[in-house]
């Protein structure tokens, strides 16, 4: 394991309050202290608009900017042109919907997307479905919480263009095996997107060896600020994409009537971006890279093992979900008898416990699994062996609390 | 966990496990549905009026006790209410809940909720089914 008591004293609102256990971490993580300083560092030292000032401080600024694209681009083992800095993964997926689904799509062809997705990589999906009369069709969840890759003979076709999959479940914790997925979308020519948001925070993300063609994650819950997240695309596609927003350092000429574009990533990149959260992004992926993806990813499988083990040993009332395997992070989404998650969720907090209940942003999934609403406990690099026994004791007292209405 | 006792009475807990008045009214009948998108609660409130009187009142849905038992009760307590009457309960309700106000009388056994004002989090759990109610007589007027 990882030395999280160590690793603790980097993230101020984790040493600040003892007394809370953050088990909410797949929602958002918490942001270690170098984050911090490197935003307000930013603002109090660099700050200038990007890409325009012929002076000095803009040119830092805009260094700055573009150093945090090269880092981001060796986070996820991309070349930096490749990186368009966006809000969020939902922007990333969104942009990938208007500027290439949109336009590229006809009535009939088909979107392959999967029973286990955040509202994010359906919704867009959907959207692009009315627009174009494109179909939709999804794998099956397994009963163990897995893609049911047999089916994907079946379900990919020769009307198939595009393919979109998570690559880590935020409810299930499943890895999928999206090489695999992205192996068999190319096979049938269409187009693979994978949604990074829990598996580029928690595990180590190669995107070339994935085989994707598009990756997108959000910088909050990798320990960066709000508003800015990843789109990674292979540069082949990317140059043959119109632009998503037009405005200005998105533009090579413009007219009264008419403009071309700049290249990737600028294309994708109009107005003025996040400047001050992309180098705080940056800050993160670093302090990432220092402690190793393969750390953070082996943490987070220890401590979910180890509480897994006490359920069932020691909570035999709790019904949990997802794989039980190495393809699985540090995700457990539960229930307690027939009580429902949200007071489940409201009896941990009045122990300082915080975790999520609902349908987590995804209630295909939830419909599959056959009950309205989940609680979800989640760790990350600052949660400790001490946060699961003071989880697991809570979960007993609410047990009690409620042992006449189970 | 004193503050969960105040929550969880057991008259909240009795009315989320055996709920009343639950089900659905043939029509026609005023039918509205109430939804809190955020945690994914939702109930669906069928209203039978005559004279301008709720005559009947079911309701059917998922959610937490809260949100179950809060229209569990609700549904007892306005059937035999004119509109106007039932508006001034809706009224009373969100006060106590929303404000903190002292329980008003005519809330009966509802008062047994009160204590959510406490928990800001819940709030819109125990408001959900007299949200709808609001609509729908809204609705009707």
């Amino acid at each position: 394991m990882v030395p999280t008591r160590d690793i603790r004293q980097d993230f101020p609102l984790i040493v600040g309050k003892p007394d809370q256990v953050y088990l909410d971490s797949t929602a958002s993580a918490q942001k270690p202290q170098v984050v911090i300083e490197t935003l307000s560092r930013f603002y109090r030292e660099r700050y200038a608009n990007v890409h325009r000032g012929a002076y000095a401080l803009s040119l830092e600024a805009t260094e700055a900017y573009e150093q945090a694209r090269q880092t981001l681009a060796r986070f996820v083992g991309a070349d930096e042109r490749e990186i368009i800095f966006v809000r969020n993964a939902t922007e990333a997926l969104n942009l990938v919907a208007y500027a290439w689904a949109m336009k590229s799509l006809r009535q009939g062809d088909e979107i392959l997307l999967s029973e286990m997705e955040h509202h994010a990589n359906l919704v867009p999906w959907h959207f692009v479905a009315q627009q174009t009369g494109a179909v939709i069709k999804a794998i099956p969840v397994t009963a163990e919480g897995r893609l049911d890759l047999d089916a994907l003979e079946t379900l990919l076709t020769d009307r198939t263009r595009l393919v979109s999959v998570v690559h880590m479940s935020n409810v299930l914790g499943t890895v999928n095996p999206v090489g695999e997925i992205a192996k068999a979308a190319k096979e049938k020519g269409a187009l693979m997107v994978v949604d990074g948001a829990q598996s580029a925070p928690h595990l180590p993300v190669n995107v070339e060896e994935l085989g994707a063609d598009f990756f997108a994650f959000s910088g909050h819950k990798m320990g960066g600020p709000t508003g800015i997240g990843v789109l990674w695309g292979r540069y082949e596609v990317l140059e043959q994409m119109e632009p998503f927003l037009g405005g200005g350092e998105m533009i090579r000429e413009v007219y009264v009537d008419r403009s071309t574009y700049a290249k990737p990533p600028q294309r994708f990149e109009a107005g003025t971006p996040a400047i001050a959260e992309a180098v705080a992004l940056g800050a993160a992926a670093e302090y990432l890279m220092g402690v190793g993806m393969e750390n953070v990813w082996k943490h987070d499988r220890d401590l979910l093992e180890y509480a897994l083990k006490r359920i069932d040993e020691e909570l035999p009332e709790v019904t949990t979900f997802g794989p039980r395997g190495a393809d699985r992070g540090g995700v457990i989404a539960f229930t307690l008898g027939g009580i429902h998650a949200h007071d489940v969720a409201c009896a941990l907090d009045q122990q300082g416990i915080a975790v999520r209940a609902g349908h987590h942003c995804a209630q295909p999934l939830h419909r599959k699994l056959g009950v309205p609403a989940t609680a979800r406990a989640s760790f990350y690099l600052y949660t400790t062996k001490e946060d699961v026994d003071r989880f697991i004791e809570a979960m007993k007292e609410v047990r009690n609390f409620f042992k006449d209405w189970l | 966990m004193s503050l969960l006792d105040e929550i969880y009475k057991q008259t909240i807990l009795e009315h989320y496990k055996r709920p009343q008045n639950f089900g659905v009214l043939p029509p026609p009948v005023i039918s509205t549905p109430g939804v809190n998108p955020a945690c994914g609660d939702q109930l669906e409130l069928h209203l039978r009026l005559e004279d301008g009187k709720i005559t009947q009142a079911m309701w059917q849905g998922q959610g937490c006790a809260i949100s179950m038992a809060s229209a569990s009760m609700m549904s007892g307590l306005i059937r035999g209410k004119t509109i106007p009457q039932a508006l001034a309960l809706v009224e009373k309700f969100k006060a106590m809940i929303v404000d903190g106000a002292e329980p008003a009388p005519e809330l009966g056994d509802l008062k047994a909720l009160a204590g959510v004002h406490k928990l800001h989090a819940r709030v819109k759990c125990a408001t959900l089914a007299w949200n709808t109610l609001e609509e729908a007589l809204h609705m009707a007027k």
